[in-house]
């Protein structure tokens, strides 16, 4: 019973301040997209519900990790820093479809292709900033 | 209290608690209940989950088995998982009926056409365990027939190795599983099998907040059975099982699977119908690491 309050309190507890993983290490994996996938245009490039689509996936799946604007998180780097935001959207969709696993990215294929494409839009859309503070809840 | 009593109801009193912790992350499972697809659990997320199996008996009395599972996302490649099996057989008696701890490891760094995954399980069952959460060897079912009494005294120690291969294509999920099993008491090896394909309801997601959006439904069939064993491999004098299944995967974190399933042979049960409940609870083990001092 300790236990489970315990629990309870420590997921009530206030995230600490700490900087953000944000290291160039993090970013490396997007170095390694094969030209293939590298090319790939967003078949949604032109849709402006996939913005609005994309962020809810967003929200469901990613911002655990990687803060609720993208500016990072305790286990995510930021998604607007320039190394991201300068990415072709074909790496990041084969970033995503992938993951990282040794470093933690889950591979996020059991998202349908579309879905994929629906974040890759919306993380687009959000741009860059050099703001890389873990957010406060 | 009986024993079987106290550890089932603390145990899900424990998966309780967890499912109505507020952290919550959105899920998105494949439908399937005893095919495994090549994904794993998230890290440092933990799924609570419940599974409810009412199975048809000829010969005796009709049963429902039911288990809790704890799945753990240990890292990004691997994920733990603890089972605890229960059932209850009409006119006769509930009794637990053992746990299970299983293992999944995805041993490649990128995503291929054919993803593996390897698992790895240890079950300390009884003869008295009814989930059905496999089929292997010649189990048929005729093995159910003998009263829980008798049943819960035979205890088998397994180990259980799978391969599991999973590919997507144009939104369709395929995963095939190859099923190893050695009863520790120096029985032979065992042989079975699953398969299924699934497809949600729609691939694009919509540009809305909604819980009956089509896409948060995936629809699918499984079929699963035994091969015999390493003296008589094959298909004779084996079950097989043939099943839709659904799955709603809300917003709100709660995952919802149904499945009627039907034996295509004589020693097959001749229906059931399985459905599970589950909730994922987000930074898990962060929420541990702070209980102990760590910092996530």
């Amino acid at each position: 019973m300790i236990l489970l309050v315990s629990l309870c309190f420590a997921q009530n507890q206030p995230k600490a301040e700490k900087p953000a993983r944000n290291s160039s290490q993090d970013y490396s994996e997007l170095t390694k997209a094969p030209e293939k996938a590298r090319v790939r245009p967003n078949p949604f490039e032109n849709d402006p519900n996939a913005v609005i689509a994309g962020q809810f996936l967003f929200e469901g799946h990613c911002a655990e990790c990687h803060g609720t604007s993208g500016v990072g998180g305790k286990k995510g780097p930021s998604l607007r820093a320039p190394e991201v935001q300068d990415a072709t959207p074909g790496t990041l969709f084969w970033l995503l479809t992938s993951g990282v696993a040794r470093k933690g990215m889950p591979v996020w294929s059991k998202l349908p292709d579309a879905q994929r494409w629906q974040l890759v839009r919306y993380l687009k859309s959000l741009g860059p900033t050099n703001d890389t503070n873990i957010e406060k809840p | 209290m009986p024993r079987f009593s106290r550890l089932f109801a603390c145990a899900l009193f424990l998966a309780l608690f967890f499912a109505f912790l507020p952290r919550t992350a959105r899920s998105q499972e494949n439908p399937y209940i005893v095919t495994y697809d090549q994904f794993l659990e998230e890290p440092r997320n933990l799924e609570v989950e419940y599974f409810s199996t009412y199975g048809t008996q000829r010969g005796g009395n009709d049963f429902h088995a039911y288990w809790l599972e704890f799945e753990y996302g240990a890292t990004a490649w691997w994920t733990t998982e603890i089972y605890l099996d229960a059932q209850t057989t009409f006119h006769d008696s509930t009794v637990f009926t053992g746990f299970r701890w299983e293992n999944r490891f995805r041993p490649l760094k990128r995503e291929h056409f054919i993803n593996p995954v390897l698992y790895v399980e240890y079950e300390h069952v009884s003869g008295a365990d009814k989930i059905l959460k496999e089929i292997e060897g010649h189990d048929v079912e005729s093995d159910f027939l003998p009263p829980n009494a008798e049943a819960r005294k035979e205890i088998d120690n397994e180990l259980e190795l799978k391969l599991i291969l999973g590919s997507n294509f144009k939104g369709w999920n395929v995963s095939e599983n190859f099923l190893l099993v050695k009863n520790l008491a120096g029985e032979p090896w065992e042989f079975g099998y699953a398969v299924g394909a699934s497809r949600p309801l729609a691939l694009k997601a919509a540009a809305k907040r909604c819980t009956f959006c089509p896409q948060n439904f995936v629809a699918g069939v499984e079929m699963y059975g035994g091969l015999g064993n390493t003296s008589s491999f094959g298909l004779n004098e084996t079950s097989q099982y043939l099943a839709p299944v659904v799955v709603w995967n809300m917003p709100s974190g709660w995952t919802l699977r149904a499945s009627p399933t039907f034996g295509l042979n004589g020693n097959s049960h001749q229906f059931m119908i399985r459905w599970g409940i589950a909730r994922e609870i987000s930074g898990f083990g962060d929420m541990v690491k702070k209980v102990f001092g760590g910092h996530s």
